[in-house]
C-alpha cells in the first residue's frame, strides 16, 4: 500500500492501538528544559519510579536564562530556582544536562539538530510547542504538555490518536529578498492559526526541496502557528550532509545501516493525504504581520485588511488592531518602531545572522531602536565570531548577546516596555508575549535589519 | 496526578466570546517559573484581569460577578499556542471543570484531558445560542452529560452531542490517568524499545 512519510515514521513507533483511543507512540529522543520539567519529576517521585530511558531524555536550560553575563550568578530568585530544579532532576536520574555556561547548552530547538540528537525517522517530543522544529530532518516531531512529560520520563511513550495528515505542496521560485520565514508566515497567513488543527504537515515542493536546513527547521518550526500538531519535510542528501560526522548521529557501519533506512523515507507517489493545499513560491513577498496572532500577516507593502475581508468576528480583529493601536486600510510601511529582537528557535542561527549582517554592513543602527541579537546556542555564537559576522554587527553598533530563548517569550529580563513595538524573528505576537503590553510585529531578519538600520517597518528590498 | 472524576455538571457559565484566546493569555510566561503545581488558578487570565498598576479591569469577565461557574465558555480556536500545560492547571485550580468552545487547538484539548478538564467542542451555531442564553440570563445552568456526550441547556430545551474517544472518556469518568495504564504495559514498551533503533 502507498503510504507517506508521516504514516511511516508514525506506525513504526506505534507499541499498541487501543480502539476508539490513541495509539501508544514510542519516543525515541525526549527534550527536556527547566519551565515543563520539574511537575513531572514531582510525579515521578509521587509515584516512586525512575526514568526509564535516561539516554534517550536531553537537557538544556534555555527558557528563562539570561543573555548577559552567563558567568555571573542569575539575578532573578524563581529562574535560578528552576535551574537548580533542573540540575538536581537530570543528576539524580542521569539525564545528559546542558546548562547555563556548558559550551554546548543553547535553546533545545538549535542545540538538538546541531548534535545530532534530531535524526530522520525519529520521534522526538518536548515540552514546548516549536518541536516541530525537528521535523525538518524527516522526523515525527511535536510539543507536549507536562502530563506528557511525565508518560516519556516514566514509560518512554505517550498516547495520542494518529492526527490526519495534510499537504502543503510550494513550486517554483522564491523572489529575492524572500525568506523561509516568509514562506512559513505566508501559509500562516492564508491557512489561520487554526487551519491545519489536527493534522501533521509535510512539506513538499521546490521551494523546500532548494531550501537549506536551517530555513526547512524555520519553516518547521512555525507548523504549530497554523494549529498543526507538526510539520516535516522528507529527509534528503541535504539533511545526510547535515547530520553526518555530529556527536549523537550513528558511524561507520550504523551509519551506512541508518542510511539505508533513511533513505526510503518519502510518500510514496500515490499515497493519499486527508487535505492537499498548494501555493506558488514565486507570488510570496517579505512578509509582516500587523495583529496578535501570527495568521495576521501579510506582504510588507500591503495594507491591513478590513475587517470585512476577515473571516474573523470583528469584535476580535478589532480587539487585536487595538491592541496593536493600528488602523484596518493602513501601510505597515514606515511605521515607527522601537525595539528589534533577532533570535528564538525560528531565526537564532547562522543563516539569520548573515542575513541580518547583509543588510546592515555598512549601515548603522538607528538611534531610536534598541536591538536584541541572541545567537540561538554556542555554535552559532562561535560561527557569528568565525565568520566575521560580530565585526559587521559592532561596526554598525550593535551587539551580540549570549544564547537563550530571551525576549522570544520574555521569562528573562528581556522583555519589550509596555505600548513598545518591536520587530521580531521569532515565531508569537500575542498579546504581552515579549513583555506586558508589548506589541509585536513578527519579519524574517531581512526585515528585521531593514527595521534596525531605518528605524521604521522598511521593505529590505530597497537596501539590496 | 490524579484528579477529581467527571460524570455530570450542571453549572452557570463564564462567557469569553473572543477567537484565538492563546494560553499566552490563559497564563502569561512570567507566572511558568514554579516548581509545583500551586497558584496557577490565580494568574488565569493575568493581564486581562487586572492593569499595570494591579487594580482589576472591570470590564473583564472574571472581574464580574454576575458571571460564575464551573463552565467556561470559548470563542473558536481556544487555547492556541504554547503548549504550557500551566494553561489548562489555571483554569482547572480556578474552578472550571469543563471548557466549551466550537474549535479547540490540539495541545491544549490534550492538557485539559490529563488533568480532568472536559473540552466540550460544539458546532458554531450552538455556541452562539450558549453566548446568547448566558447573556439573556446569567444564571442559566448548562448540563454536561459525559456519559451520553451531550450539553443541554435544560431553559430552552436544546441540546447538542459532542465527540469524545471512549478511552478519554473512561479516564474522565473515573479519574484514571495515561501513566497508570502505560505502566502496565511495560513489558510491551520493553520489547517494543528492544527492537528499536535509535
Amino acid at each position: 500500500m502507498s503510504t507517506t512519510l508521516f504514516d511511516k515514521v508514525w506506525d513504526s513507533h506505534v507499541v499498541n492501538k487501543i480502539s476508539n483511543g490513541p495509539d501508544v507512540l514510542f519516543i525515541d529522543r525526549h527534550l527536556i528544559h527547566e519551565v515543563t520539567s520539574p511537575v513531572a519529576f514531582i510525579g515521578l517521585k509521587n509515584r516512586g519510579i525512575k526514568v526509564m530511558y535516561p539516554e534517550k531524555t536531553f537537557a538544556t536550560a534555555d527558557h528563562n536564562t539570561p543573555t548577559i553575563n552567563q558567568h555571573l550568578p542569575v539575578l532573578d530568585a524563581l529562574s535560578a530556582n528552576q535551574l537548580k530544579v533542573l540540575e538536581h532532576n537530570s543528576n539524580e536520574h542521569g539525564i545528559l544536562y546542558w546548562g547555563l555556561g556548558h559550551k554546548k547548552n543553547g535553546i533545545v530547538h538549535v542545540v538538538g539538530p546541531e548534535y545530532g540528537i534530531t535524526q530522520p525517522g525519529a520521534t522526538i517530543v518536548c515540552g514546548d510547542s516549536h518541536t516541530s522544529t525537528h521535523g525538518a530532518f524527516g522526523a515525527i516531531a511535536f510539543g507536549i504538555g507536562t502530563s506528557e512529560v511525565e508518560m516519556v520520563l516514566s514509560t518512554q511513550c505517550i498516547m495520542q490518536p494518529k492526527p490526519k495528515k495534510m499537504r502543503i505542496t510550494i513550486n517554483g521560485n522564491l523572489s529575492k529578498g524572500v525568506t523561509p520565514k516568509d514562506v512559513a508566515l505566508y501559509i500562516i497567513s492564508k491557512l489561520s492559526t487554526a487551519g491545519a488543527t489536527g493534522y501533521f504537515v509535510e512539506y513538499s515542493g521546490e521551494v523546500f526541496t532548494k531550501m537549506s536546513m536551517e530555513g526547512r527547521m524555520t519553516v518547521c518550526n512555525l507548523s504549530i502557528e497554523m494549529g498543526a500538531r507538526g510539520g516535516m519535510i522528507a529527509p534528503d542528501n541535504k539533511t545526510f550532509e547535515y547530520i553526518k560526522d555530529r556527536e549523537f548521529t550513528p558511524k561507520a557501519e550504523k551509519w551506512e545501516k541508518a542510511m539505508a533506512y533513511w533513505k526510503t523515507l518519502k510518500t510514496d507517489d500515490s499515497a493519499i493525504f486527508d487535505k492537499e493545499i498548494s501555493f506558488e513560491g514565486g507570488v510570496i513577498t517579505p512578509m509582516i504581520t500587523y495583529g496578535t496572532n501570527p495568521g495576521m500577516g501579510m506582504g510588507i507593502s500591503n495594507e491591513i485588511p478590513k475587517v470585512k475581508d476577515q473571516n474573523s468576528a470583528s469584535a476580535s480583529y478589532f480587539k487585536s488592531l487595538s491592541y496593536m493601536n493600528y488602523n484596518e486600510g493602513e501601510s505597515m510601511l514606515g511605521k515607527k518602531i522601537d525595539f528589534v529582537f533577532l533570535g528564538s528557535c525560528t531565526n537564532g542561527r547562522i543563516e539569520d545572522f548573515r542575513d541580518f549582517a547583509k543588510i546592515i554592513k555598512g549601515r548603522k543602527k538607528a538611534d531610536n531602536v534598541t536591538a536584541w541579537l541572541v545567537p540561538g546556542s554556542h555554535l552559532v555564537e562561535k560561527a557569528i565570531k568565525d565568520e566575521g559576522i560580530l565585526k559587521i554587527l559592532n561596526e554598525s553598533g550593535f551587539e551580540l548577546r549570549e544564547p537563550g530563548c530571551s525576549a522570544c517569550l520574555a521569562m528573562n529580563d528581556d522583555k519589550i516596555p509596555r505600548g513598545k513595538y518591536a520587530v521580531s524573528t521569532s515565531n508569537r505576537n500575542f498579546e504581552g508575549r515579549q513583555g506586558q503590553g508589548s506589541r509585536t510585529i513578527l519579519a524574517s531578519p531581512l526585515v528585521a535589519a531593514a527595521a534596525a538600520v531605518t528605524g521604521i517597518i522598511t521593505d529590505p528590498r530597497t537596501l539590496f | 496526578m490524579a484528579y477529581d472524576k467527571f460524570t455530570i455538571l450542571t453549572s452557570t457559565c463564564v462567557p469569553l466570546p473572543i477567537e484565538n484566546v492563546d494560553t499566552d493569555q490563559i497564563i502569561p510566561a512570567r507566572f511558568l517559573k514554579a516548581i509545583e503545581r500551586k497558584g496557577f488558578g490565580d494568574n488565569l487570565f493575568r493581564d486581562w484581569k487586572f492593569n499595570s498598576d494591579n487594580t482589576p479591569k472591570k470590564d473583564f469577565v472574571l472581574n464580574n460577578p454576575t458571571y460564575k461557574g464551573k463552565i467556561l465558555v470559548g470563542g473558536k480556536n481556544f487555547g492556541s499556542g504554547s503548549s504550557r500545560e500551566h494553561a489548562a492547571w489555571s483554569i482547572y485550580d480556578y474552578g472550571f471543570r469543563c471548557v466549551i468552545s466550537s474549535f479547540f487547538a490540539d495541545i491544549f484539548s490534550a492538557n485539559c484531558l490529563n488533568i480532568g478538564v472536559l473540552p466540550v467542542r460544539v458546532s458554531e451555531e450552538f455556541l452562539n445560542v450558549i453566548f446568547e442564553s448566558i447573556y439573556n440570563n446569567p444564571t442559566v445552568e448548562l448540563f454536561v452529560d459525559l456519559p451520553n456526550q451531550v450539553v443541554r441547556i435544560p431553559e430552552l430545551n436544546l441540546s447538542e452531542s459532542f465527540n469524545i474517544n471512549d478511552y478519554k472518556k473512561n479516564n474522565m469518568l473515573n479519574g484514571y490517568d495515561d501513566i497508570d495504564y502505560l505502566i502496565n504495559m511495560k513489558k510491551s514498551i520493553t520489547d517494543f524499545a528492544n527492537t528499536t533503533p535509535l
